[in-house]
């Protein structure tokens, strides 16, 4: 059997490496990386395509330069994805969640063949779970969300997932939309042999006029009155020794804060 | 006029979203309608009373199961139907995914995991956590349709007053979903509230194996406190996904919240940042935890939570 799957790969800044300013966030010199769940996703879609035999998985990227994602789409070849295309354009840097979704979807179609669209069940950084849903609905695919066991066969993929009070168990005619949670595998760490192979896969890029897209089509329709971070304003006391004393003084502390022994 | 419809399957979540919707539209001079789909609920008499005007109740076929697309699909022609130019849905796991669909469906903009939502003059803001709970993004939408999916429990009800939402079967035209439920079967688990726990003990994957999450009970039984852990410990399947804090799990606020193991990724501590006292227990100094701790214990948790426990049944 032969699979197709396209792996929807944002790239994000390593959130970790954050720093707040003025309760801004400060985003200079921040590394970027191939989002946490897109991982997942790319793990599954190699996991599927070894199991069906035949196939190729391609890592599709859309980003408003390729400064950026030059690092993401590496990783992720690394792990063993056959090729990427990249849809890059200056039009893309204030575009939201509906024009990421118009110009993957674009990109899609443009592709032509797929047997399964892979996305994370949300972006590291935003996390809105908008894109993939809204890419099923443009393309008219079907949809399931937060898989966390994938199997593919004869006409359709076949889908566990996780809702707030249920696990469910869907059955998709292929092509289908999929997203996926953490808890579906854990991402393979690319050997050094993959890393220097990955350099050598095919990789496309894009404009969104190659799409046939103008930028209206990207343009954003939410607008963002701020950004700021929470106010912290915590203590910072450490207890030293051993355990029994570090016991012992945060036990008393807790006394005084009129935590304990009320 | 102009409605907020509201659409939640979860009946709690709609009320909720009723009663705020109520509030908004009368400031802005609208109109509440509220839309009950698939079969089995009761929940129209109480929307009413809790300030639908409209109540939009469908039981089609093609609803059962409550497949995305389909629910997607009828919640779009009751919006038309409606004349909505705001839909309130939750932000559960299957509003979320409902949510962006249906605002694709009406060249709508859409806001999940709302945890506020305000009128500034005559404009709808939403706040919602960005950078993975870095910060707090406000945002507003430009469409002339607006989806917001709001985190449950975001709005206070308020007190149900008598009269009845007047009834409406929508006229719909709906297919049923390409997308076959195979099975559905309840998950197993405890049902705990985080949100409202006064103390609470977060465990992470610094715990070494499965059977010592034991660990983690008898120091919450000590302290008198709810267990939660990481995602990355439910991940595991060590403790049940009702039991994570952070952006993809419960928001707490409790008066002390005490992590073992825990690394402190951001995606976990927006979770615990509306605490009045944060506690870590961490063998690496350097943990981002400690950043946001009041107080700290560099140590292995293997020492440190027994001499704990041992310490907190003699006070
Ligand atoms: C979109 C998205 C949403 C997410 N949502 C959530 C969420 O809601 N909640 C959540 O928790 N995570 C969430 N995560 C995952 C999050 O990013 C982290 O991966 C996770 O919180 C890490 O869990 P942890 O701290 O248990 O594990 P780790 O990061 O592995 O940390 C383990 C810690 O234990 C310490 N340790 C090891 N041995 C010992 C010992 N013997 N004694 C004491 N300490 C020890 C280590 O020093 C380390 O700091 C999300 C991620 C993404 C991408
Ligand atoms: N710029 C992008 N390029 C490629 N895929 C994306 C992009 N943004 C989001 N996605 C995909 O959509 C998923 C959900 O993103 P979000 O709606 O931002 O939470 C991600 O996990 C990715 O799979």
């Amino acid at each position: 059997m032969r699979l197709d799957i396209v792996v929807c790969v944002k790239t994000n800044p390593d959130l970790q490496m954050i720093r707040i300013k003025n309760r801004e966030p400060v985003l200079e010199a921040i590394p970027f990386k191939a989002g946490d769940l897109e991982k997942n996703a790319v793990e599954a879609a190699l996991q599927l395509r070894d199991a069906a035999g035949d196939g190729k998985v391609v890592v599709l990227v859309v980003a408003e330069g390729n400064r950026k994602v030059r690092e993401t789409v590496k990783e992720v070849l690394a792990m063993g994805a056959d090729e990427a295309v990249l849809v890059v354009d200056p039009a893309l840097e204030t575009t939201d969640q509906a024009g990421v979704a118009a110009a993957l979807a674009a990109a899609l179609q443009k592709i032509g063949s797929y047997d399964l669209v892979l996305f994370g069940e949300g972006s590291t950084d935003n996390y809105t779970g908008q894109v993939g849903p809204r890419v099923a609905e443009i393309l008219g695919l079907p949809q399931v969300g937060y898989a966390r066991k994938i199997t593919a066969g004869g006409a359709g993929v076949l889908a566990e997932r996780s809702m707030d009070e249920s696990i469910e168990t869907l059955e998709a005619p292929l092509p289908a939309v999929v997203t996926v949670v953490s808890e579906i595998n854990e991402p393979r760490i690319p050997s050094l042999m993959n890393i220097m192979k990955a350099g050598k896969k095919p990789v496309e890029e894009w404009s969104l006029a190659d799409m046939g897209l103008d930028t209206a089509a990207v343009a954003p329709v939410r607008s963002i009155l701020s950004n700021l971070a929470e106010e912290q304003d915590r203590k910072h006391i450490m207890f030293e020794g051993g355990a029994a004393e570090q016991a012992e003084a945060f036990v008393n502390a807790l006394i005084k804060e009129g935590v304990l022994g009320r | 006029m102009a409605d907020i419809l509201v659409y939640s399957e979860k009946q709690g979540a709609a009320l909720e979203l009723t009663f705020k919707a109520k509030e908004l539209a009368g400031a802005m001079g609208m109109g509440v309608s509220a839309a009950v789909l698939g079969s089995g609920s009761d929940a129209a008499g109480k929307l009413g009373e809790l300030g639908a005007d409209r109540v939009y109740v469908t039981d089609d076929p093609a609803l059962e199961g409550l497949a995305v697309d389909v629910t997607a699909e009828a919640l779009a022609q009751v919006a038309r139907e409606a004349g909505a130019t705001v839909v309130l849905l939750a932000s559960t796991r299957r509003g979320k995914e409902l949510a962006p669909r249906l605002a694709q469906k009406l060249g709508a903009g859409c806001v999940s995991d709302v945890s506020s939502l305000t009128l500034e003059g005559s404009t709808l803001v939403a706040t919602r956590y960005a950078f993975g709970g870095n910060t707090v993004a406000a945002e507003t939408l430009d469409t002339e349709v607006k989806v917001f999916a709001v985190m449950p429990k975001t709005f206070e009800i308020g007190a149900p007053t008598p009269g009845a939402g007047q009834i409406v079967t929508p006229a719909l035209a709906l297919q049923p979903s390409a997308v076959k439920l195979v099975e559905r079967r309840a998950k197993e688990g405890d049902a705990v509230n985080l949100e409202d726990a006064e103390r609470i003990v977060g465990i992470g994957r610094g715990l070494n194996k499965r059977e010592d999450v034991e660990l983690g009970r008898e120091l919450a039984a000590a302290l008198g406190a709810e267990l939660s852990c990481t995602k990355g410990l439910a991940d595991f399947g060590w403790l049940g996904e009702d039991r994570i804090i952070g952006l993809s799990g419960a928001k707490t606020k409790p008066e002390l919240y005490l992590s073992v193991g825990i690394s402190g990724q951001i995606q976990h501590t927006v979770g615990i940042s509306s605490s009045k006292l944060i506690a870590a227990v961490n063998t690496d100094k350097d943990a981002p935890i400690f950043q946001l701790a009041d107080y700290g214990i560099v140590g292995d948790l293997y020492e440190v939570v027994p001499a704990l426990i041992e310490k907190l049944k003699s006070v």
